[in-house]
């Protein structure tokens, strides 16, 4: 396509990669999470949801810096990196996969427990009349109904991931393949006074993000037609 | 006279009583790679309480120093990490010609928390550590002298998959403090106030010097403070904390 050295291409597949890896892994906790957000009478509930939503307000090098610490060799890291054999999960793309979900959760469980929220008590009731276990109702009927906010998490899941910068410049390293990102990437051009690839690169990030919203912003009208619970 | 114009009189007189100590205090913003943070801050200081002056420090790499102030950052003294971007700000005319100078020849370092490691050559060759760290070589000079050492000792192939790499220097100090990198190559005068450990000075002839210079930028021109906290840097007092940091000091080119 264009003269991007090879490294770049690296870069971008690592940070497909990531994201993708990110988004499956807050879709599989995240829906369970957002379940019982919606439906938990607990008292701390809201003080959970809390949690789950500080990245949203805290900057990244915050979560870096705590990042650094618990993932290196005398917080709770070390000893998950030794199931990898590793001293640190810094400077890892384990490490980064960790640091993407705890950064990306609010943005793949809120949109979720919203659509569990709106969908109400009723079809779930309709179902148990019905007989259907709750097991059953859940799959046929809760998920197909939260199906929109299960997309908007994913895509919005994917794409903050991809515009991660904060926490893998604190946790990253930098190293080609395993931790240099798109953004660390740009960074990095942008350093070096390298204008025309960081120009490249820095635009083809606006395009997607701009083709993001876009999209999500059509799938939520089209989703939201009247007549649709 | 009305007591509201009465203190507005009393004001006017203690401000031009306030005067005389700060009559000729200025303020300049100065650029300063990361290595010599520690030793900026004290300089500020001693040119604060010398002059009065008041000098605030913007740290970062130099290359990202040198590519802000491509983009009219409102730096006035750019004391950067290496020769060639203070060349090439004055080159590119955003540095004035003359005010060039070397202000420190940095000095780099092996070092590593553990005390055992013993942080010598022959640690870089033991098989017993998994990161190696070190800044950015292509925004700060320490990066690239440590490569062209672990080249001079023939390891650089060898130990490239161990590498990772800090934006710069300060970040890569913070991976071995934080105990996520075994080992690192830093800025001697980053070790200045820190004991314990172990710690390996890199021979000059493994590297090529590190020279520091310092430029006056176009936008500090008409600032007294500016020249004067350049002047500072030359006199004996900035060169002694300059020295006090680990800091060899060089002739002025």
């Amino acid at each position: 396509m264009t003269s991007l050295p090879p490294e770049t291409w690296t870069a971008i597949s690592l940070t497909i990669e990531l994201a993708a890896l990110t988004t499956l892994i807050l879709l599989v906790v995240g829906t369970p999470l957002a379940w019982w957000l919606a439906r938990s009478r607990a008292w701390w509930k809201e003080a959970a949801a809390t949690v789950i939503a500080l990245p949203l307000v805290l900057p990244p090098t915050v979560l870096g810096f705590y990042l650094l610490v618990a993932l290196g060799p005398d917080g709770p890291g070390g000893w998950i990196a030794r199931a990898w054999n590793l001293r640190t999960l810094a400077f890892t793309f384990q490490g980064l996969v960790i640091g993407s979900v705890v950064y990306s959760t609010p943005f793949v469980v809120q949109p979720i427990r919203n659509a569990f929220e709106a969908m109400g008590d009723r079809p779930l009731e309709a179902a148990a009349t019905l007989r259907a276990s709750p097991w059953r109702a859940f799959w046929t009927v809760a998920v197909p109904l939260a199906l929109p906010g299960f997309l908007t998490g994913a895509v919005l899941g994917f794409a903050h991931t991809v515009g991660e910068f904060g926490i893998v410049l604190m946790i990253g390293g930098n190293i080609p393949g395993k931790t240099k990102v798109l953004s660390v990437a740009v960074y990095d051009y942008v350093e070096t006074m390298q204008w025309r690839e960081a120009n490249i690169l820095a635009g083809a990030m606006a395009a997607f993000a701009f083709l993001v919203i876009l999209t999500m912003t059509l799938l939520e009208k089209r989703f939201s037609r009247p007549g649709r619970a | 006279m009305k007591p509201k114009n009465l203190l507005l009189a009393w004001l006017g007189l203690f401000l031009v009583a306030a005067i005389p100590a700060q009559v000729l205090a200025a303020q300049t913003n100065v650029a300063v790679a990361a290595n010599f943070t520690e030793a900026a801050k004290e300089i500020a200081g001693a040119f604060k309480a010398k002059t009065g002056h008041e000098a605030s420090l913007s740290f970062g790499s130099s290359g990202q120093l040198y590519t802000q102030i491509t983009q009219e950052a409102p730096f006035e003294v750019f004391l950067s990490a290496d020769e060639a971007r203070p060349k090439k700000a004055i080159e590119d005319g955003y540095a004035l010609p003359d005010s060039r100078f070397t202000y420190a020849i940095g000095k780099l370092v092996l070092w590593s928390k553990n005390p055992a490691l013993s942080a010598g050559p022959e640690a870089l060759k033991a098989p017993s550590f998994e990161k190696l760290a070190y800044c950015n070589p292509l925004g700060a000079p320490y990066g690239a002298a440590a490569i062209e050492t672990l080249k001079s000792l023939k390891l650089y192939e060898k130990l490239q998959p161990k590498l990772v790499q800090g934006e710069n220097i300060s970040q890569a100090f913070q991976f071995v403090d934080s105990g996520n990198a075994e080992m690192g190559f830093v800025a001697l005068s980053q070790l200045a106030k820190v004991s314990g450990g172990s710690r390996w000075v890199v021979p000059q002839d493994l590297y090529t010097p590190i020279r520091q210079d310092a430029v006056l930028l176009k936008k500090g021109a008409a600032n007294q403070a500016a020249v004067a906290f350049l002047a500072f840097l030359k006199s004996p007092d900035g060169v002694a904390i300059v020295k006090k940091y680990g800091y060899g000091v060089g002739d002025k080119n």
